[in-house]
């Protein structure tokens, strides 16, 4: 259901992505919250689970459920589930584990939905965090994806600096590269040089929805993405939406709330709209708003029951 | 199809008319129509190059589409008894093709291959793999995962094992078809499109399904309407 606080955005008429929530950590109470605020699709970056994984099977069961059960699952809600893969920062540091999961890479990046190389980037900025970057950054320019990045939350001025500068060195373009958690003090540079710079909203520390709308306020809507970030930390799911209803409140215009927190992600991660506006008839896919799965047969359960049975 | 190569000589001696018989993979390959991307990686597979084939089986369905197939479901009975293609999409066919195309001289090695295809798999190509099941060699090596795609939590994964697919009810366990049937109910699906059913009916099929319809009833939640008359097939008493 949705909260009083999302109650008022029209989900009719003003159409919200959340480009960067891990859905697998979420319960189907968000998957229906965000629908009802107005959250057509979602992109699930592949991350780290909150402690180091062990062994590349624990790598190649994720990346199987990103691709496959959680995308499913989202469409039970009527939510287009895209997802990034990619090895973490942080994983990077187990040097010998590494080399396994980017030798299994090739495996997932070419499957349907998934939209980037991500997100990936420098955690404690090591030499092996930097070694697994650019491998990844090679990856991206052969199967011509963009790239998601993952800024530093210690160092972040110079991570996210070093982070361009790697990508630039490996010759990618800016405009396929998406540079996630900037603050105020990191988003000047990142749009100087071109990248889209997104922003994580957090209920209580960084970036948060007031400033979110100063930010735009200040920097316009030009390649400024708005995301949450949500996983099974302190987070909102519904930080996209939340933010969207206060810039409106606070007079940002109509047209640049639709852009960065809807148009722009379509543009980054070249999303085709036509995948939740106007599914085909027949889905051969069979994913989304389960009904479709029955064939013209009467549901006798409901969708969401199915999801789970 | 089969593995030994003397029953086949004997079987080639016997209807040589045979030989010139359309395959499965014959005619869904004529059923796609030009396909240059595909034959190339068609050729790539063939030859045992596997990277090609994880690689393609995921970029399928941006190169080939997801157009209904031209089917031919007179042809389709002719290759393959009980196939039935109606409905198939082209990215499913291609897939098809592709997995078709691995060498299966080496069954163990062949199936190793096969089995890190359904673990990378997404939804749509684990519905093509599945589907795929009855125009594979080496039915019996196969049958354990035929029972796994049963207990799929997806339900088009189900689907595309449980219906309009005759592998089944050729080479699965009393218990898994029993399975099968009872998830069909479950989820709502058709149970008149589980192939060979008939053949398969066994007494605990027949106390499963009509403890099931008592389950329901004393929730007072619909039954469907095939459900009794299959359970009393079974020799199980259900009332409708």
């Amino acid at each position: 259901m949705p909260s009083p606080e999302t109650r008022n955005l029209n989900p009719e008429t003003l159409h919200l992505i959340d480009p960067h929530v891990h859905m697998s950590a979420r319960t189907t109470d968000d998957y229906e919250a965000m629908r009802a605020a107005g959250v057509r699709a979602v992109i699930e970056p592949a991350f780290w689970l909150g402690q180091p994984r062990t062994r590349v099977g624990s790598f190649e069961d994720y990346f199987a459920s990103l691709v496959g059960w959680e995308r499913f699952r989202a469409g039970q809600f009527g939510m287009r589930h895209y997802c990034t893969i990619g090895l973490n920062s942080k994983e990077a540091n187990d040097e010998r584990l590494a080399a396994e999961v980017l030798e299994i890479l090739p495996l997932w990046v070419g499957k349907d939905g998934v939209v980037a190389i991500g997100e990936i980037g420098f955690d404690d900025q090591t030499a092996a965090e930097e070694k697994a970057f650019r491998a990844q950054l090679e990856l991206a320019k052969q199967v011509d994806l963009p790239v998601m990045i993952h800024t530093p939350h210690r160092d972040k001025g110079r991570g996210t600096t070093r982070s361009m500068d790697i990508c630039l060195e490996h010759g990618l373009p800016p405009a396929r590269v998406i540079v996630d958690h900037n603050t105020e003090e990191t988003v000047a540079e990142t749009l100087e040089r071109g990248f889209w710079a997104a922003f994580t909203l957090y209920p209580r520390t960084k970036m948060g929805s007031e400033r979110m709308v100063e930010v735009v306020r200040r920097f316009g809507c030009e390649r400024i993405i708005v995301d949450s970030s949500a996983d099974w930390g302190v987070s909102d799911p519904l930080a996209v939406p939340k933010t969207a209803r206060l810039m409106l409140e606070r007079g940002i215009p109509r047209a640049h709330v639709e852009t960065t927190c809807y148009r722009n992600a379509i543009a980054a991660y070249a999303l085709d709209e036509s995948d939740w506006l106007d599914p085909p008839p027949i889905d051969q896919r069979l994913l989304f708003c389960g009904n479709k799965v029955l064939r013209g047969q009467t549901p006798v359960v409901p969708p969401a029951q199915r999801a789970v049975e | 199809m089969s593995t030994c190569p003397i029953p086949a000589l004997a079987q080639a001696d016997t209807w040589p008319e045979n030989a010139a018989m359309p395959t499965p993979a014959d005619l869904l390959r004529t059923w796609l129509g030009a396909q240059p991307w595909l034959d190339a990686q068609l050729t790539r597979i063939a030859a045992g190059d596997e990277r090609t084939l994880f690689l393609a089986l995921g970029q399928a369905g941006r190169k080939v589409g997801r157009a209904p197939l031209a089917s031919d479901a007179a042809a389709a009975l002719t290759a393959r008894a009980d196939w039935n293609p109606t409905g198939w999409s082209a990215d499913q066919a291609a897939r098809s093709l592709l997995v078709l195309a691995l060498p299966s001289g080496e069954a163990t090695r062949w199936l190793a291959t096969l089995d890190r295809c359904f673990h990378a798999a997404t939804v749509e190509e684990l519905v093509a793999l599945y589907q795929t099941l009855p125009l594979w060699p080496h039915p019996a090596l196969l049958a354990p995962r035929a029972a796994e795609g049963v207990r799929n939590a997806m339900t088009p994964v189900f689907a595309a094992v449980a219906l309009d697919n005759p592998f089944a009810a050729e080479q699965l366990t009393n218990e898994a078809v029993n399975q099968l049937v009872l998830k069909a109910f479950f989820n709502g699906l058709d149970s008149s499109r589980i192939v060979g059913l008939r053949r398969r009916l066994n007494p605990d099929l027949g106390r499963m399904l009509a403890h099931y319809a008592r389950e329901r009833r004393l929730a007072s939640r619909p039954v469907d309407p095939l459900l009794p008359p299959l359970a009393r097939a079974c020799g199980a008493d259900c009332p409708d």
